[in-house]
């Protein structure tokens, strides 16, 4: 330890410097430095925490279930260490350590709580030694990037087990039949998920994967679907089928844009949830949080004051008030993902005005394929204006035009100021809807932050909690 | 009216990169020109019927899939195939399946068989995959040289026999092996491409060019009345900014 201090005063002399020459948020950079001066950096920081890590990893929802992990443990008076800007790779994680790491080998948190890329889960979770794995989804992503789905499952399946056999508690999605397969085998495991199917969709989405056996290669049969492929499945040849959550979402209710409420059921009691984040994809990631805190030992009371605590993360559902027009950003990245967006979009009962911005640089992944797979299909009654902007603006108004949305409704205006001004502007109704890839959401935020209308996501959380 | 069969083949296995933009594409394309439309599927074990549809459409899947697809080409459908490829119906294949489309498909110890309509060997490399833009120069018809512009994501290597034609030439991007400067393949009205997915909104041109023929080898058609393609063309040449060209 007393060779790590020297390494983390230098790091973090470099991430000062990025910031000062406002070089992004620099959120990554000084733990990537940290990392090259010493490898070992993660476990020997994450060895300092008191109550140890946990650690969450799924497609979609994140940065969203962290911060409502994050909130319970704030109930409980648990102090975090917590990368929640969402930095979520090796270099994130080592700079939130870095950044809670005091003299003396202390840190400054008594529990660590992490949020990490599906494609890094294998590399960095087994450095952090977590206490719980909560592995929410998996869904198609990016395939330039992450490659194929199967391939990811089989390197979370080495993941699972290795935690498992360490005795970690696994939090697994019983709804996700590639999620559910990870503690077939173990000890020590938690399925969570939904059980009411009034809020179930009538058909499977287009874009939904893994609607085979795993084991068997075999069609699964659904009788509820849910959310993509997540639902009540059953293998018809070799008869595995969706393990029986021992925490799960009854009585749900969806309202709008705004927010929704369901029935926590757990070994520990029943009660009713308030959570002031909309949409079906928000209650499976208050469903897997509350099963984490659950498994943590805290009480039911906790976990559900927690939840109602939880603000919107980072562009996920955050409202923001631009010259009297409310505007709600929800960030959308695949397909799974922007049907849940689309899906809670629809549910308000007027006519919407759309900005939706499309990058294709490395963060959105290049390719942008996957608006195809998205059921755009949803918005061609329901929206009043929609902008397009973004690198790929136009192959965006395309598929909406290919939708059904009529091409008199659709403005290309690839400039992301440009097009929020225009949008802002049309915004007749008093609201407008973002949704922007990745790096468009970055390059938004920045375009707010400088106006003074949104605070930078790099800075302390204390900054943007109310 | 004239209409359009269109025949998916395995639209729920070998759909990864968005294949259905291509079918929608075909589908409102043809609507919007008061030109009927018909989309049917045949999946794993189904019958091929050889004379119900104008163009066949074969897209891309995950390696499981691939595989469970080729031995259901080469067992079930081959026959039916190589008839409708006969009497000019339009064979398109995309990335996975245009992999299926030659003799066979190696993936380290494992070969897949092919559906033999055109000659071509593909082979699963060691090396990284060929991932990125693409743009490719074609000519479809004599002396009329355009662009295709798209996405290519591959790990394996394609080489066209001696006497084969590509689908066209690389402008920017790596095509059937990183190596030749060729894309795809073309033998009349059977081709196969690397540009996966949704290949044809960034080229609607490609569409309108996939249903005249595709219409054309049954009944002689006159050319389609033209769309508003304002939207389409600007994304024509934001995905070929993409690529660099």
């Amino acid at each position: 330890m007393t060779l790590l201090a020297p390494k983390i005063v230098a790091a973090r002399a470099v991430g000062e410097l990025a910031r000062r020459a406002r070089r992004g948020g620099g959120t990554s950079l000084p733990g990537k430095v940290l990392l090259a001066l010493e490898p070992d950096a993660i476990p020997e920081l994450a060895g300092r925490l008191p109550r140890g890590s946990m650690v969450i990893s799924a497609t979609n929802g994140k940065t969203t279930t962290a911060a409502m992990v994050a909130a319970v443990l704030g109930r409980a008076g648990i102090s975090v260490v917590h990368n929640r800007a969402g930095a979520n790779m090796a270099g994130g994680v080592a700079s939130t350590l870095l950044a809670a790491a005091r003299g003396g080998g202390r840190i400054d948190g008594e529990l660590g709580l992490f949020e990490l890329d599906e494609f890094w889960l294998d590399r960095v979770a087994p450095q952090l030694e977590p206490r719980g794995i909560l592995l929410g989804n998996l869904f198609r992503d990016q395939l330039d990037r992450y490659g194929e789905l199967d391939t990811i499952a089989d390197r979370w399946a080495a993941v699972a087990a290795g935690a498992s056999g360490r005795g970690a508690r696994l939090v697994l999605n019983a709804d996700d039949p590639l999620i559910a397969d990870l503690g077939r085998e173990a000890a020590n495991v938690t399925y969570f998920g939904i059980e009411d199917p009034s809020v179930a969709v009538p058909e499977m989405q287009h874009a939904s994967d893994s609607k085979h056996c795993r084991r068997c290669g075999a069609a699964y049969v659904y009788d509820v679907v849910y959310l993509g492929h997540l639902g009540r499945y059953r293998c018809p040849v070799c008869g595995r089928e969706r393990p029986a959550p021992t925490v799960a979402a009854e009585r749900i209710e969806l309202h709008g844009t705004r927010r929704s409420e369901f029935e926590l059921v757990a070994p520990a009691g029943r009660a009713r949830v308030e959570l002031p984040l909309p949409g079906l994809y928000n209650v499976y990631n208050a469903l897997g949080a509350g099963a984490l805190c659950l498994g943590l030992g805290l009480g039911l009371d906790t976990v559900v004051a927690g939840l109602g605590d939880v603000r919107a993360a980072f562009g996920r559902a955050e409202r923001i008030a631009i010259g009297g027009v409310e505007v709600q950003t929800l960030l959308v990245k695949n397909p799974a993902g922007a049907n849940e967006i689309l899906r809670t979009l629809v549910l308000e009962p007027e006519e919407i005005d759309l900005l939706a911005i499309l990058n294709d640089r490395t963060a959105d992944g290049r390719d942008v394929s996957w608006v195809w797979d998205a059921d755009f299909e949803m918005l061609a009654e329901r929206v009043r204006r929609v902008t397009c902007a973004g690198t790929r603006a136009a192959e965006l108004a395309v598929r909406l035009k290919y939708a059904g949305v009529p091409v008199d409704r659709l403005h290309v205006v690839p400039g992301v100021a440009a097009a929020l001004d225009e949008a802002v502007a049309e915004a007749d109704r008093g609201r407008l809807y973002v949704l922007p890839t990745y790096t468009a959401l970055l390059e938004l935020r920045g375009l707010l932050a400088g106006r003074g209308q949104a605070v930078p996501f790099w800075e302390p959380a204390g900054a943007r909690r109310p | 009216m004239p209409e359009l069969r269109v025949c998916a083949l395995y639209p729920d296995l070998m759909n990864i990169y968005a294949d259905r933009g291509n079918l929608l594409l075909l589908e409102r394309r043809c609507r919007w020109r008061g030109i009927g439309f018909r989309v049917m599927a045949s999946g794993l074990g189904d019958h091929l019927d050889p004379d119900g549809a104008d163009l066949y459409y074969l897209g891309g899947g995950q390696d499981r899939d691939q595989k469970l697809c080729a031995l259901d080409l080469a067992e079930v459908k081959r026959d039916a195939l190589h008839a409708a490829a006969a009497r000019g119906a339009v064979i398109l294949a995309v990335c996975g399946g245009y992999q299926l489309l030659g003799h066979s498909y190696q993936l380290g110890d494992e070969t897949l068989p092919g559906a033999g309509l055109v000659d071509l060997v593909t082979v699963r490399s060691d090396g990284p995959r060929l991932i990125g833009n693409v743009a490719v120069e074609v000519e479809l018809e004599p002396g009329v040289r355009r662009v295709l512009a798209g996405f290519e994501n591959h790990g394996g290597r394609t080489r066209l026999g001696p006497g084969e034609r590509p689908l066209g030439r690389v402008l920017k991007g790596y095509g059937n092996n990183g190596e030749d400067g060729w894309e795809g393949v073309r033998r009349g009205s059977v081709i196969g491409t690397y540009l996966h997915g949704p290949l044809l909104p960034k080229n609607a041109w490609f569409a309108d060019w996939l249903i005249e023929t595709a219409l054309g080898a049954r009944q002689p058609v006159g050319a389609l009345e033209p769309l508003d393609d304002r939207l389409e063309a600007a994304a024509h040449v934001d995905a070929r900014r993409a690529a660099g060209v």
